[in-house]
């Protein structure tokens, strides 16, 4: 599988899941469960530093931005004005152009605004940002997106933390149908099993963070996806075996008495 | 001796002597650079304007670092405008 590789605008990645890096215990438990899950992509998101207290450490200190690609969300912005600055904050703070976009439509859901989204993209597009959309699973908006120049979609498989799984396969295989670029399926993973799904339906990654940040053994957890992930990628790549109503005999009738 | 230039950093009330640049409220509070950005009065500020920027009475500076996060939905804590955050 090492030839295998996901290439999203030129940049080619090892790992197929992603992970976030918040509601870790401390950072010693953060870098642990990155290390085990494998994941060569991080997110991060883009706050004040703390000015009374300067004896907090630094994520960057523990997750070295040279090993891994640092991909800075614009979580927690609910207006397009708030997304496109906080992604101009997260470039001047110098990692890279990468920016997970979210424009958020409401607290409880925290569904992607879409038409909030498209129009952050446009702007942050022509700054020259690599803009990753996290967008609702409807096909239309992705297209859009790919449209005005995502390199990639980053649908969700439920809302943001709800563990709820996959809740629309259909739409999601729509999206994979429609658009030619990158889908890596954010947010609403659950378990194992719901990462395999996601690769098994043709998902190019899936990024997680409550999943495995809020597993009872976080670490446990973040080993369990890397080969959830894996798995779903080889199964995908194997092709299934159709699904039928009645059965069919794996040993031979032949040479029976 | 000339008095003081009040100014807030992240939302809080702070002193500065006449003349001060970004660079040395930076410097005051060590905050190491390398990952930072820094935006006086909502304008990003490129790192080599840091010791280039004088501050002046009621400048406001807002200095950020990535954190931890993901697929989550954190409150956006920056002040918006002039208003104070949610």
């Amino acid at each position: 599988m090492h030839d295998d590789r996901l290439v999203i605008a030129g940049r080619e990645f090892k790992s197929r899941l992603w992970v976030g890096t918040g509601k870790y215990k401390d950072f010693a438990e953060t870098k642990k469960a990155i290390e085990v899950s494998g994941a060569d992509v991080v997110t991060v998101a883009v706050r004040r530093v703390n000015i009374t207290d300067r004896s907090k450490e630094n994520l960057l200190d523990f997750i070295d931005p040279k090993q891994y690609t640092i991909l800075p969300n614009t979580a927690g912005c609910y207006t397009v004005e708030d997304a496109v600055r906080y992604a101009r904050l997260a470039r001047a703070a110098g990692v890279s152009d990468l920016v997970k976009l979210e424009v958020l439509g409401d607290e409880k859901t925290l569904f992607p605004d879409t038409a909030g989204l498209i129009e952050a993209a446009k702007i942050l597009i022509k700054e020259g940002f690599i803009v990753l959309p996290y967008t609702n699973d409807d096909p239309i908006v992705a297209k859009k997106l790919v449209d005005i120049g995502c390199p990639a979609v980053m649908p969700l498989a439920a809302p943001i933390g709800s563990g709820l799984g996959i809740r629309n396969p259909y739409n999601l295989k729509i999206i994979m149908e429609t658009v030619k670029v990158p889908i890596i399926v954010d947010a609403g993973v659950g378990t194992a099993s719901d990462a395999a799904l996601a690769m098994e339906y043709g998902a190019d990654a899936v990024l997680m963070n409550t999943a495995i940040a809020g597993a009872k053994d976080p670490i446990a957890m973040a080993e369990a996806m890397k080969y959830a992930v894996h798995a779903g990628r080889l199964a995908y790549r194997a092709g299934r075996i159709p699904r039928k109503l009645y059965a069919t005999a794996s040993s031979p009738i032949e040479g029976m008495l | 001796m000339a008095e003081p230039v009040h100014i807030q950093v992240n939302g809080e009330r702070r002193e500065c002597r006449v003349g001060s640049t970004v660079g040395d409220v930076l410097r005051e509070l060590e905050i190491k650079t390398e990952r930072v950005a820094v935006e006086l009065n909502l304008e990003i500020l490129d790192r080599k304007e840091f010791d280039r920027r004088n501050l002046q009475e009621g400048d406001r500076l807002e200095i950020l670092t990535f954190i931890g996060g993901g697929a989550d939905g954190f409150s956006a804590p920056l002040a918006r405008g002039q208003s104070d955050a949610r």
